[in-house]
């Protein structure tokens, strides 16, 4: 067949690789952060006419320049990978929940609703308590109302999920009016409902972070319901025809999900802003799916792809700070370094065979 | 401007090498500035223009003033401000309302290190030797603008008989910062015009283009014949451009996008607040707890008339009227110049100037026959609802 048409055969075309060893897997990836690197020294030094190398410096020492860096950046890594773990198993289960956003604000409303409604009134461990269960039942409840709706009437979740993220955001806007009388719509931080600290003020949000990773890690890939939620993912007529009651997944992976974006917002209310405003959780539930995507929804993957994007993230702020510039140019070199790592993932996967090595092979 | 960037930086470079030889208050001094936003936004922009200006006034070099720009109200307010000190700022600024109780966090772990807030209102109850609020009287600056935009409806009205006086202002919130600003607009604009009312448009934001394009719109289609705003967007500006509406603007000239309608922008500049602040730093003195710029102080300031759409002689009126505030004879809140459900403001009125939880009224605010705004805590309190202003959704 190829000697008919061996003239006829395109530039190159692309075929699926064999898995590859994990040295050349790392391989390819190392070299893209390096060539973009390299590109966005480059256009630092063109476009604005900074030092590339101290760019890079500025880069590093915005997560690891001094100690108390060191912190913020875990802390800042470990609220991204627990929404980041909250939106897995139901991308597991493809079922697109972009709905992270709305579920963890609405987490930490119900938790600051505590504060407000219970604070001062009872002991502080059983305010805690109550703000852990309503942030994560009502975190739950906004997960699972888009998985009823897929499970009855086969309604689009993406759509779904979305929207529930805007009325989350306007929910949000209503109660900090009710709560503000003087019309400033801002409540600032609360006194009560503070998580103990454990050493640093950070370790325990740290720890519990941790523990969840590996503990659903342990849940995808040794139980069950993490067998379930592969099948109802890969076919769900496959899942049917095993006996695995698709609906019933749905729904329960929904809860999960939705109950561990509520469990994020607690933990942002409980140990970091002991407050609520429409930007509490700032976009992360967005950034989650990345996240999770280019983690390939392994949660010990993810933790990885969590310490990229928070080491971009404070080092694009770091830049902006050291260069005093707009945030624009290093949304820029974050977009770029970005780019070439999901991008990498298409040469670790495929192959590109050009013309002249497919006549040779022909032959 | 790439070259003149790098240029810039290289000769800083060079400069605090050189620096590094003989060290005092001033070469040693560093403020560091917390922004909610960046450029991109004019109230932030205000505050960087504010900086910037007072660095150079005050010959700081680009290494003593750091900027951390898109600093959410939360816990990363406070690990900015924890981080300026780190880098060894002396004062730590932040420029949003919604900073001002993680700056207090920050305020009370670093007691060497003073915390100034643009803006907040709990300076005076928390009594921290080292937190600081800061605001301007910019009641003065709308009540000037009122004022040009007062001679303007006068014009108007003599042009056409059928013109009724009626006006528009877009607000945010019925926040007193807000009521403060659209009730000083419009008793500028009474001081010309006896019988003007005024009808106010919320928007439920502080930034929504949309939302207060849409505001001025249905105040233009109600009958309000001149607009303004309190809002930060091109919103308002551009639909008055467009519906040939005259607007007087804050924040900043609009003049460039709305050449035919645009009369005149009041706005805080923050330079001789910063001025002030370092000055006292380095000198080793107190700054104040609450600290009002006035016109006096230059923080309050007026952008040029535009005479294209302006009223003959706006700016020697202005001017007058500035002359009358300046030497104290004329007061913006005078209870002789406007009632309250028919009758004068009562002289033991009670406004929230402690903040608590209930937003309860602490304060006797009337004394010799004004409201004295800004005088108890720099942030505003006026929260009066005046008669002659119409609130159409006050749900805010």
């Amino acid at each position: 067949m190829s000697k008919v048409h061996t003239e006829k055969e395109p530039l190159f075309h692309i075929t699926k690789r064999e898995d590859l060893p994990i040295w050349s897997k790392a391989g390819i990836r190392i070299a893209a952060v390096a060539l973009a690197i390299l590109l966005c020294m480059i256009l630092s030094y063109i476009l604005i006419g900074i030092n590339p190398l101290k760019m890079l410096g500025s880069m590093i020492s915005g997560s690891f320049g001094t100690k108390r860096r060191i912190w913020k950046f875990l802390k800042d890594l470990s609220v991204l990978l627990c929404i980041s773990l909250a939106v897995t198993p139901a991308f597991r289960m493809k079922f697109w929940n972009i709905g992270a956003e709305g579920q963890a604000l609405i987490g930490a409303l119900a938790s600051v609703a505590c504060i407000i409604g219970l604070g001062g009134k009872i002991p502080n461990a059983l305010l805690l308590i109550i703000m852990f269960v309503s942030s994560v039942v009502i975190g739950a409840i906004w997960g699972v109302i888009p998985a009823l709706c897929k499970a009855l009437w086969n309604t689009n979740e993406t759509l779904f999920t979305l929207m529930m993220n805007y009325i989350a955001t306007f929910i949000v806007s209503y109660f900090l009016m009710i709560w503000t009388p003087s019309g400033s719509s801002t409540l600032g931080m609360l006194n009560f409902g503070y998580l103990p600290k454990l050493g640093h003020e950070y370790l325990l949000l740290i720890l519990v972070v941790a523990v969840l990773t590996i503990g659903l890690y342990i849940y995808l890939n040794y139980s069950k319901h993490g067998y379930e939620i592969s099948v109802v993912g890969e076919s769900q007529k496959t899942a049917l025809y095993i006996g695995i009651n698709v609906k019933k997944v749905i729904i329960r992976t929904m809860v999960i999900s939705g109950a561990l974006c509520g469990l994020a917002g607690f933990l942002i209310v409980s140990a970091l802003d002991h407050s609520v405003t429409t930007a509490t959780i700032g976009g992360q539930g967005f950034t989650a799916i990345m996240v999770s995507w280019l983690g390939k929804f392994n949660p010990i993957y993810m933790a990885l792809t969590s310490f990229l994007i928070t080491f971009l993230d404070q080092g694009a702020s770091q830049i902006s700070t050291d260069f005093n510039i707009d945030s624009a140019f290093p949304s820029v070199i974050v977009g770029i370094i970005i780019f070439f790592i999901i991008g990498c993932e298409f040469f670790i996967y495929y192959k590109i065979n050009f013309r002249h090595k497919a006549v040779k092979e022909a032959k | 401007m790439k070259k003149l960037l790098s240029l810039i930086l290289a000769c800083a470079m060079v400069l605090s090498l050189a620096a590094c030889g003989g060290k005092d208050a001033k070469s040693d001094f560093k403020i560091g500035v917390i922004l909610l936003h960046d450029e991109a936004s004019t109230y932030d922009l205000n505050f960087i223009n504010g900086i910037k200006d007072a660095a150079k006034t005050l010959g700081l070099k680009d290494d003593q003033v750091i900027i951390r720009r898109n600093i959410e109200e939360g816990n990363a307010c406070y690990e900015a401000a924890a981080d300026l000190v780190d880098q060894g700022c002396k004062i730590v600024f932040a420029d949003s309302f919604g900073h001002e109780t993680y700056l207090l966090q920050a305020a009370k772990q670093f007691k060497d290190v003073e915390f100034c807030h643009a803006t907040g209102t709990m300076a005076h109850t928390e009594k921290l030797d080292n937190f600081h609020n800061a605001f301007a009287s910019i009641y003065e600056g709308r009540y000037l603008a009122g004022v040009a935009a007062g001679l303007k409806l006068q014009e108007m009205m003599k042009a056409d008989s059928k013109v009724t006086p009626k006006i528009g202002y877009v607000g945010a919130f019925t926040y007193a910062e807000v009521i403060s600003g659209y009730t000083s607009f419009y008793l500028g604009v009474k001081s010309i015009v006896p019988e003007v009312t005024m009808e106010v448009q919320f928007t439920g934001s502080w930034y929504d283009e949309i939302e207060e394009k849409n505001a001025a719109a249905a105040l233009i289609d109600n009958g309000c014949v001149l607009i303004s705003q309190h809002a930060d967007s091109m919103g308002a500006p551009s639909i008055c451009e467009e519906r040939k509406v005259p607007n007087v603007s804050y924040n900043g000239s609009t003049a460039a996008a709305c050449p035919n309608t645009f009369i005149v922008s009041s706005r805080i500049d923050w330079a001789p607040y910063f001025e002030y602040i370092c000055n006292q730093v380095m000198d080793g003195k107190k700054i104040d707890t609450d600290w009002t710029g006035t016109i006096s102080t230059g923080s309050v300031v007026l952008t040029e008339v535009n005479t294209k759409a302006a009223a003959a002689d706006t700016q020697k009126k202005i001017d007058e009227v500035k002359a009358q505030l300046l030497n104290g004879s004329l007061k913006v809140f005078d209870t002789k110049t406007f009632t309250v459900n028919g009758a004068p403001l009562s002289a033991d009125h009670l406004a929230d100037v402690d903040t608590d939880d209930a937003f309860t009224p602490d304060t006797k605010v009337v004394k010799n026959g004004y409201f004295a705004e800004s005088e108890f805590r720099s942030a505003p309190y006026f929260d009066v609802q005046i008669d002659g202003i119409k609130l159409l959704n006050a749900k805010y």
